[in-house]
Parts: C-alpha cells; structure tokens; sequence
C-alpha cells in the first residue's frame, strides 16, 4: 500500500501553501481547503469534506490540524496525515518564533508600546464578536440555553472574585450533563415502550443499556427505577 | 522544569479545547495566568500578533507562550502538546471509528460541550473587557477607569456593525487590530 512519492509531496506542499497563507484561524481556512482539495486536486469527494468537516468541529484541538490530519490520512494513510499536520503547523511556527525574538524589544519602542494598548481593546472586541458568532449559530435548546446562561454568570462572578476555578472543569461539566440528559432521555423512552409493550421484557434490555452507558448514570437510573 | 510543565500544560489545552482556536484562547489564559507566565496584557498583545500572522491562532499562540518561557525548546514542546492530542484523536478516527459522530453519546456529550465553549469565549472577551476598560480584572485590584480604552471599542463596534449592514461584510481581523493600533498611538501618544 506503498504510495507514491510525488503525491505525498504535493500533499505536504498543499498544506504548506494553506498553513502560510490563511489568516484568522481554521474557520478561514475551509474555504481554501475545499477548493484545493476537492475542486483542484479531486482527492475528495464533496461529501467527504463534509465529513471530514464534521469530524474536525467535534473534536478537540485546533480546526486546521484536525482536518489536515484527517485529510492527510485519507488521502495517504498514516505517513500523510503526519506530513499534512506537520505542514499545516510549520509556517505558523516559523513566523511565530522569529518574531517572539524581537517582540520584546519591539513593544519597548514608546509609540508601539501605545499602539498595542489599542490593539488589546480590538483583541476584546475580536474575541466578544467570536463569541456571538458561535452563540449565533448554537442549536438553541433548553439546555444549551441554560448551560451557556450559568458558565457566562460563574466564569464572570469567579474571575471578578479572583476565585480559581479551572476552565477545563467548565467544558467537561458541561459534557457530562450533555451525556446526562441524553441517557435521561433514552431512559425515559424505554420506559414508555416498557409501559406499552411487555413489561417483563424491558427490565433487562435497560439494565444491560445501563451498563453500557458512561458510569455517572448510574444515580439517575436508579431514581429512575425506584419510582 | 519549565520545559515539561509547557507541554504537559498545552498536551492538556489540546485534549479538551473544543470548537477551535478561540474556545482554545479561555483555556489558555487561565493557565497562562495562573502559572504566572504572563500578565494579561501580555496574552492580549500576543493574540493580536496571532490573529494577524498567518496560521492557526491555536499553534501561533503555543509557539508564541512557549518561546517566550522556553526559547526554541518551550516553543517547540507546547506547540507539540498542542497538536498531539488532535492528531491521535482524529487518526484513530479517520483508521477505527468511522462512524464516531453516529453514535449518540458523543452527540449528546457534544450537546453539552457546545454551548459551553460557545459561553466560555463571550465570558472571557467581558473579562478581558473588564480588564482593560476599568483597569483591574478583580476585585482585590485597584480601580482605574480607561476612558481612552473604551473610545477605541465604541469606534471598533461602530466600524464592525457599519461594516456588516453597510458592506455586507464581517470586517477583517486585521483591519480591527491596524485601526485600534492607529488609535492607540493617537489616544496615547498624541492627546
């Protein structure tokens, strides 16, 4: 399953070009990546992309070396998705470094030290209109709307008070009750076939789906049987 | 040990930072500010040379935290943190689990997850607002009110709306970042 060396090159010159070129993060880069890779080179379907697409939102880390990885692999197997997300982050790094070795003595400069006390307003703003963008284009839910309602007053309130309160504990509760309310759901809808249909039948089918189901369940269920 | 501590940090930004490089930035503040790397008004300067240099804001900034505390060695170490764990997870998507996003505990894990990071980024934009328009982020700190600072983001939000309904158009990052460098150097230098 050998591929050939030209294609892997142009992969890694493919991403390459995309690392350096695109600004403003992944979002931005979709665009481009479509265009090189499903309407230039036809590595992908546009289904695929889709997908690929899909993948890289509801994963963790960064959208770019996400759907590099991805794209690498389909298009080259594991060699390609590490040239692909080599590539992607390389140009990112280079430029970066080189200029965290002036950036020091360039922000000691008078007239750029203020520019930069203007720019952390537009890096407010920038990061403030992000936010409205994805709160925008959220599902809206009860629960979406509740869960993104209590971070917002918990994250200010905790920062104004200087209480210390991990970010990452915010995201993995908001997981696990994501999780909650599903296997709440799906535990309900059992319940109402168990009532309808036979209702012996049911028991075991939902113990052996609660077994399956993540170990923080395990109290709901419980409640849900007592009643 | 520095150099371990930047990629165990940026190994753990990377495993839980959904939603891309500005659900990354609430993640990587709080560590940065709570190990003591930088101040906030370091992080905000270094976001701004992210969004205005090519490439993901998620690896500008690593490179960047991780040159600034570890030279050559940190920039390349918070950067592979970074990175790592995105790329195991999609490999062994892309080789063994082709239907991850078919099943319904992911969805429903990710039905939580969503709305969280989507509050997180408006969360940490008001802080970092609160921040830079009175002067401290807590409320054991000093007050001092910015008058200046918050000129510079009433133009800001006057030019992004005007650009949307006039134009039709977000207007570009780095058009927001040059003008409020401009303003910055007139509020500040000149007045």
């Amino acid at each position: 399953m050998k591929k050939p060396l030209p294609k892997l090159l142009a992969l890694f010159l493919s991403f390459l070009k995309i690392g350096a070129f695109t600004f403003g993060g992944g979002y931005a880069m979709i665009a481009l990546l479509e265009n090189e890779f499903v309407a230039r080179k036809k590595w992908l379907e546009k289904e695929e992309f889709l997908d690929v697409l899909a993948v890289a939102e509801s994963t963790p880390g960064p959208i770019a070396v996400n759907t590099a990885t991805y794209i690498g692999y389909k298009v080259a197997g594991v060699l390609g998705s590490i040239l692909a997300t080599l590539a992607v982050c390389l140009p990112a790094f280079a430029i970066i470094f080189t200029i965290s070795l002036f950036f020091d003595r360039f922000l000691s400069l008078t007239y750029v030290g203020y520019a930069f006390r203007g720019v952390q307003v537009a890096v407010v703003y920038l990061i403030a209109s992000a936010g409205f963008r994805v709160i925008k284009g959220m599902k809206k839910s009860v629960l979406s709307v509740i869960l993104a309602s209590l971070v917002f007053v918990a994250f200010i309130l905790l920062s104004i008070f200087a209480l210390r309160f991990s970010t990452i504990f915010y995201i993995l509760i908001g997981g696990a009750v994501g999780l909650s309310v599903y296997a709440f759901g799906v535990m309900r809808e059992r319940r109402r076939e168990r009532l309808s249909a036979a209702p012996s039948e049911g028991t075991d089918a939902e113990k052996r789906e609660g077994v399956s189901l993540e170990g923080e369940e395990a109290p709901e269920e419980q409640k849900e049987e007592e009643k | 040990m520095i150099y371990l501590q930047l990629f165990l940090v940026f190994l753990e930004v990377g495993a839980v930072s959904f939603g891309g490089g500005y659900g990354m930035i609430s993640l990587i503040r709080d560590e940065v500010l709570s190990h003591g790397w930088l101040t906030e008004a370091e992080l905000m300067n270094f976001i701004a040379v992210s969004e205005s240099t090519p490439g993901p804001i998620a690896i500008n900034l690593a490179t960047f935290i991780g040159s600034s505390q570890g030279g050559l060695l940190g920039a390349f170490l918070a950067t592979l943190g970074v990175v790592l764990p995105a790329f195991l997870i999609i490999l062994c998507i892309a080789a063994l689990l082709k239907n991850f996003l078919k099943y319904k505990g992911v969805q429903g894990f990710l039905s939580g997850v969503r709305p969280v990071v989507a509050s997180l980024i408006l969360a940490t934009a008001v802080t970092m607002g609160i921040r830079v328009i009175f002067g401290l982020s807590s409320v054991k700190e000093s007050f001092a009110f910015e008058y200046k600072a918050l000129v510079i983001l009433a133009v800001l939000v006057a030019v992004g709306v005007g650009s949307k309904c006039l134009l039709k158009k977000k207007a570009s990052p780095i058009v927001m970042i040059l003008l409020s460098a401009g303003m910055g150097v007139l509020l500040y230098g000149v007045f």
